[in-house]
């Protein structure tokens, strides 16, 4: 099923009798997820409304973020939260997986940067929230709600964004000689510090990067100050800027697992793992790979570990009792007939 | 401004009622009618009613404990920070009792090493700053308020302050809660990490006004201090030039900590009060950056050659502490300013900001027809409006013209494609605005979000949703879904 409008889809949504799993590039399927029959959005395109001077976005959820990209691009900017580039990929599907990259560490998650959808629930009504203004306390942010709900409450079909300025210069600080364990300390003395950092990761074979972002003159102090700061570290290398969009690894052998901690908890997790694929946000993302099936055992700890490809989803630790009767009571009430098998 | 009638069976229940509360938190609930006065209404005192009961409990299981009894006893409930709400967020009914979170003030747990700080729901917003500072960190977002609002009520209105164009609201800086449901149950979304497994709960907790739950705690986002600030003060001849000015700012990619704007009358008033020394002028500017000293140089010779492009009157830039401290002056005082002179209602609708020359405008034309003045003073960084709109209240009828004119002029800021409220909340104020934003449908979609946290409609309930739109829901007939 590909609908091309909002009204086509909320009809068929109306009329559907069994489970649907909306999809837009199909990029980002978790374990369990396409299971229903696949209601694809990627005919719901079109940037609709791009402000420059006002920073925002308002675009349809089939829309493509290369796409995207290329249209913000033209006018010198971005979406400051980064989202991993694979082809297909749609905004949709982005937001409905809050899908943030290394610049989260400073400019928030895709979820902080959404300001409006638009979304069809299980009943196949049309729902608006938020707006395209990025100051609004107006009524329930269903914002926040929809991002990362990955189409369980709803189909999104249009999603405002704020967008921000490509930064004029860009800078990355390396110490390739720290695993995975001794660059938590590196990034996490990165960060505490007035430097502005844009992301703050570890990739094998690169060892700590640091990015910092901004006017031509500014960045050079500050990475000088930074360099300073990190010299009890090890030797400080000029890192290469590409490793920013490889930071989510993709086809890696057994299970990938997205693991989130605090910095100060990655290297007593770290210990237990085996080397990790990649680290963000500055130690409190953990990328790793295990043998199929597997699930990690690992010290308590305040996060979650969540196995996002494989045969069978699984979340550690189990959720508190209260939160998912939440979740659930949310979803029988958006979609009450259970249509979104997501 | 209507409320619901008490229920007159809670009435009659309110010593026993009391009593119970007492048996779960001795010492801390209040219902004597002369010492419940101070609760009868928040920062909107145009509206009052003394409460059924005050409790101030001390821990979250305190709370947990008189929710379950209100919730057996069916009896209202409002939480209460500081009562700073300009919207009636925190207004009780005669039925209801007052949750206050005063004496939950301590910090729990600071690591700056993660950068969280957590705290208990009642302690100030400044407070929060000031437990890190000395450790060379800061908690951004800035209300006005923030020597008396709590954390709690921050949450509860996801409020912002001047410096939000660089570090956002409330909802961007908060990474969890803990929270106690209506019927009593304690639960904890989110956490220091600021991701937590399945649907964003806090997301929609932050700026729901106190109606899905209490925040006990929360654990806040805390940034290291930038090595300094300074602002400029543009002058300008006309507010369109000054709003063409922050777009051109905006568009060239330089991005300021803040962006603050001011019509003359505003001026003019904090001038008579504050005497700021602000030059004579239709419009100005403050616009602020941040950084090292050569970095904050680079950033303003960037500002300089664009505003140069609109034949600025003048272009103050900061050169010591004091000025800085001068700049800022007037625009910190407007508020009181403007309330030497009048009364005023302050507006708080924001605008995509492509459209200010319309709608400041508008704001001139509509306080033309209604005949009462209109200030303007706001964040135009990110089109959040401030007009105040100057009255009488000794006079007959003027209050009942400046509500009018303030409800025409929120309307023009949803028909530009902006909101209602960019930071103050709905409460009670705006209630019966929301259908001019929002369908139906849009309203039931929300309400669902309340009917999962607090199924009876107890916490809060006569706020945000239009009174005849929540009626069915809480007079406890339920639609089928
Ligand atoms: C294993 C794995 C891990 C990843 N981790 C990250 C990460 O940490 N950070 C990051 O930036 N990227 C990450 N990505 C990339 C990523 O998850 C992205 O989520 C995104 O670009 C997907 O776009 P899509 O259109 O292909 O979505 P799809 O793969 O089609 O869908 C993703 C999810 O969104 C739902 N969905 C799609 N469209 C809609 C819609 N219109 N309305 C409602 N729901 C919809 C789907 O039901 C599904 O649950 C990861 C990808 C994979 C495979
Ligand atoms: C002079 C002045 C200037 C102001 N400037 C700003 C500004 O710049 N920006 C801005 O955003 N606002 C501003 N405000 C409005 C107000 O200060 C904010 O809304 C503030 O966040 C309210 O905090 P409070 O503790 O006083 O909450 P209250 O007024 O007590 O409550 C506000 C709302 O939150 C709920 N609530 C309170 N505590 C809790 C809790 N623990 N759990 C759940 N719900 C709770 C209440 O029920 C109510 O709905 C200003 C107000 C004044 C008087």
């Amino acid at each position: 099923m590909r609908p091309e409008t909002e009204d086509d889809l909320s009809q068929l949504i109306r009329s559907a009798g069994a489970p649907l799993s909306p999809i837009g590039g199909g990029t980002r399927l978790h374990p369990g997820e396409g299971a229903g029959e696949r209601l694809n959005v990627s005919g719901l395109t079109g940037i609709t409304l791009y402000e420059p001077a006002a920073l925002t976005l308002v675009v349809r959820a089939g829309t493509t973020l290369t796409e995207v990209r290329k249209a913000l691009a033209a006018e010198g900017q971005m979406l400051a939260f980064e989202p991993d580039d694979r082809p297909g990929s749609t905004m949709g599907g982005i937001a409905a997986a809050n899908a943030s990259g290394p610049r989260r560490v400073q400019a928030g998650a895709c979820r902080d940067a959404l300001l409006g959808v638009r979304y069809v629930n299980g009943q196949g009504e049309i729902v608006k929230n938020g707006g395209r203004v990025m100051k609004n306390v107006t009524g329930y942010d269903l914002v926040k709600l929809m991002a990362g709900a990955r189409g369980r409450l709803g189909v999104l079909t249009e999603l405002s964004f704020k967008t921000a300025p490509i930064p004029p210069c860009s800078a990355t600080l390396a110490l390739p000689g720290l695993d995975a364990a001794a660059a938590v300390a590196a990034l996490t003395s990165a960060l505490t510090g007035p430097y502005d950092v844009s992301g703050a990761a570890w990739l094998p074979g690169q060892g700590a990067l640091i990015r910092i972002e901004g006017l031509e003159g500014s960045v050079a102090i500050r990475g000088k100050a930074l360099t300073e700061r990190l010299a009890a570290f090890g030797e400080v290398a000029e890192g290469d800027g590409a490793s920013w969009s490889r930071l989510v690894p993709q086809g890696a052998e057994g299970d990938l697992w997205r693991i989130i901690c605090r910095p100060s908890e990655a290297p007593a997790l770290l210990a237990a793992l085996p080397q990790p694929l990649a680290l963000d946000w500055g130690g409190s993302l953990i990328w790793v790979a295990l043998p199929a099936g597997e699930a990690p055992a690992l010290p308590a700890w305040s996060g979650h570990a969540t196995r996002v490809t494989g045969a069978e989803a699984l979340t550690l630790p189990a959720p508190d009792p209260v939160v998912a009767r939440l979740n659930a009571s949310l979803g029988q009430r958006f979609d009450p007939r259970r249509i979104f098998a997501s | 401004m209507q409320m619901p009638p008490p229920d007159p069976r809670i009435l009659a229940r309110r010593d026993a009622i009391a009593a119970r509360l007492r048996e779960v938190v001795p010492g801390a609930v209040i219902d004597d009618p002369a010492e419940t006065r101070a609760y009868e209404c928040d920062a909107l005192s145009a509206y009052r009613c003394p409460p059924l009961a005050v409790v101030l409990p001390a821990t979250t299981a305190e709370v947990a404990a008189v929710l379950r009894i209100c919730h057996q006893e069916g009896v209202p409930v409002v939480p209460r920070g500081a009562g700073t709400s300009l919207a009636g967020g925190s207004m009780p009914t005669a039925d209801a009792v007052i949750i206050g979170l005063s004496r939950m003030n301590a910090v729990l747990e600071t690591s700056f090493d993660d950068r969280f700080i957590r705290v208990q729901a009642g302690r100030t917003n400044l407070s929060v700053s000031g437990a890190v500072d000395a450790a060379g960190f800061f908690y951004a977002p800035d209300p006005s308020s923030q020597l008396a609002c709590a954390i709690g009520g921050n949450i509860g209105m996801n409020s912002g302050g001047a410096h939000c164009l660089k570090y956002g609201v409330t909802t961007n800086n908060l990474l969890g809660v803990t929270v106690v449901l209506m019927d009593g149950s304690i639960v904890e979304l989110g956490g220091p990490m600021g991701e937590a497994p399945g649907l964003d709960l806090l997301g929609v907790v932050c700026g729901s006004e106190g109606q899905l739950g209490i925040v006990t705690e929360a654990v806040l986002r805390i940034l290291p201090k930038p090595a300094g600030a300074r602002p400029v003060l543009v002058a300008f001849d006309a507010s369109e030039t000054a709003g063409a000015c922050v777009a051109a700012i905006i568009r060239a990619g330089v991005l300021p900590v803040a962006i603050e704007f001011m019509d003359r009358p505003c001026i003019l008033a904090t001038e008579a009060f504050a005497h700021a020394g602000y030059p004579d002028c239709e419009a100005l500017l403050i616009i602020e950056v941040e950084g090292t000293a050569p970095e904050i140089d680079e950033q303003l010779a960037l500002i300089r050659d664009i505003a140069a492009r609109f034949s600025p009157i003048e272009f103050r830039e900061s050169q010591s502490e004091d000025e800085s401290r001068r700049i800022w002056l007037g625009r910190k005082s407007a508020f009181g300013a403007m309330g030497q002179i009048n009364d005023y209602m302050c507006l708080d609708g924001t605008i995509p900001v492509s459209t200010l020359p319309q709608v400041l405008a508008g704001i001139a034309r509509l306080s033309g027809e209604f005949g009462l003045d209109v200030a303007n003073v706001f964040h135009a960084g990110d089109g959040n409006m401030h007009p105040l709109i100057l009255y009488n209240a000794n006079k007959p009828g003027d209050l009942e013209r400046c509500e009018a004119l303030g409800a025409e002029i929120l309307k023009l800021c949803v028909e530009v494609g902006g909101c209602l409220t960019g930071e103050h909340g709905v409460g009670v104020e705006k209630r019966e605005l929301m259908s001019s934003q929002f369908s139906d449908i849009d309203l039931e979609a929300q309400m669902r979000v309340k009917d999962a946290f607090d199924p009876q409609w107890l916490l809060n309930a006569a706020k945000v949703f239009p009174l005849a739109v929540s009626a069915p829901r809480r007079e406890g007939i339920r639609n089928a879904a």
